[in-house]
């Protein structure tokens, strides 16, 4: 015992750096495999505090174009208002409420804390479990999809950004429906993987990306970028097809929580797929 | 003595509120992000014990950590970085030996000396962030490149804050 105890006096320095080594190793693990604690709800409730202080700072610089980007939506939803279409037959505009039942609903959120340049990216809204958000909600914004709800707490909730090492988007190609799935390499934050795009397919720069709305999770045909660049590397039969993201990930700051009222429903339904 | 402390306080203050601040958001091609706080356990006395070393860059990781939301990441980088330093302040005994009084920086020690310490230690800090954060060596390249021109990035803004800040203090 004596010896045991002189040993580890001699040695503390090594034993505290172990000691310490694994405490910040169980942190990060723990973390990334998103086993949310109370204790780190707590810390994203108090530190929110902090940063919601923060970006309203930041919120006002951006004021300009912010304003610009609102404008321009208010005026897309304007246009497809009732009053905006002439009325030539009152029949044809007739909708019965049974008939057309509402499947997604949309709710604005801030973003207060976004981030582009680590390899995993998180934003926090504003908004939170008091507010109807759960998690695996998904969150867009006017020039493109933003990304999937990770953890909620009462009053905030963070967000698994597209630019994620998790981040996997089930996307079709406007033009001629064929689906890949978007990843995200860690470099550049304006640029995104498509794969799993047969290589006989036609493609040309600039073609649309949009949503398939096969996962669940994102409405279907919301834009998520172009086609950039594209090649099928030798001895593939897929293409590897850069795509460019239409929302400039680094200027976030209203997004919308998309609410999918038959998800329940679709889910329930999945369990009885039989793998055969 | 007390005087020293609170100048190690206050220093840990501006950085982190710094780092926070402005250097978080900071986008520099993207990816580039430097890492300023670190200059606070570069900047420690030599008197203090190895332990307080380790217990104080543990502590600085921990509070990047909680406003990053970044658990742990920080915390180890800084832990394996204090564990390093005292061997390579051994490495690089110049012809001054370390007497009582001396501060780490250029001021007392001089440039050559400051370089060599504050690239290798920073270098040790980086890598150990970016391979963590990657979390798999699948991507081992372009994350050794995200360590050195982060690294490269890091170790410019600390001379410049030790040009800006602590030469001065010598003609006082």
């Amino acid at each position: 015992m004596r010896y045991l105890l002189s040993f580890i006096l001699r040695h503390h320095f090594t034993f505290l750096f172990i000691l310490l080594e694994v405490i910040a190793v169980w942190l990060v693990v723990n973390h990334s495999f998103y086993q949310h604690s109370r204790v780190t709800g707590m810390i994203s409730e108090m530190t929110g505090s902090v940063q919601t202080r923060i970006n309203s700072v930041y919120e006002y610089l951006h004021l300009k174009k912010v304003n610009e980007s609102l404008a321009m939506e208010n005026a897309l939803l304007r246009s497809k208002l009732k009053e905006s279409y002439l009325l030539t037959d009152t029949m044809r505009f007739y909708q019965s409420d049974t008939a057309n039942k509402q499947e997604y609903s949309y709710l604005y959120a801030k973003v207060i804390s976004n981030d582009v340049k680590s390899r995993s990216n998180y934003l926090m809204l504003n908004k939170g479990s008091r507010h109807g958000i759960r998690t695996d909600m998904a969150v867009i914004s006017p020039d493109g999809i933003v990304g999937i709800v990770s953890k909620v707490s009462s009053n905030f909730c963070w967000v698994n950004s597209m630019l994620h090492k998790q981040t996997r988007i089930s996307a079709r190609i406007r033009k001629n429906g064929f689906v890949g799935t978007i990843t995200w390499d860690g470099m550049n934050h304006a640029y995104g993987r498509l794969q799993d795009i047969p290589a006989n397919v036609q493609l040309s720069k600039g073609d649309t990306v949009v949503t398939s709305g096969y996962s669940h999770i994102f409405p279907p045909n919301l834009m998520i970028g172009t086609i950039a660049d594209y090649r099928v590397a030798e001895g593939y039969n897929f293409y590897d097809i850069s795509l460019k993201f239409s929302q400039e990930y680094n200027r976030l700051s209203w997004v919308y929580v998309v609410t999918d009222f038959y998800r329940d429903e679709k889910i329930y339904l999945e369990r009885f797929r039989v793998d055969e | 003595m007390n005087n020293r402390v609170l100048q190690n306080i206050f220093r840990l203050i501006i950085l982190v509120a710094v780092q926070i601040l402005i250097l978080n958001r900071v986008q520099f091609m993207g990816f580039i992000n430097p890492y300023l706080y670190v200059m606070f356990i570069l900047l420690l006395p030599f008197e203090l014990a190895k332990w307080q070393l380790l217990l104080y860059a543990f502590g600085t990781g921990l509070i990047i950590d909680i406003f990053a939301n970044t658990y742990g990441l920080h915390a180890g980088a800084c832990t394996l970085m204090a564990y390093a330093r005292p061997a390579v302040l051994k490495l690089l005994t110049s012809r001054k030996e370390y007497e009582p009084g001396l501060k780490p920086g250029i001021r007392d020690l001089g440039f050559n000396w400051f370089f060599s310490y504050a690239s290798i230690l920073i270098l040790v800090h980086h890598a150990f962030l970016f391979f963590m954060e990657a979390f798999r060596f699948s991507e081992f390249f372009s994350t050794l490149l995200r360590v050195f021109l982060n690294g490269l990035v890091t170790l410019l803004l600390v001379f410049i804050a030790q040009y800006l800040f602590f030469k001065k203090e010598a003609r006082i």
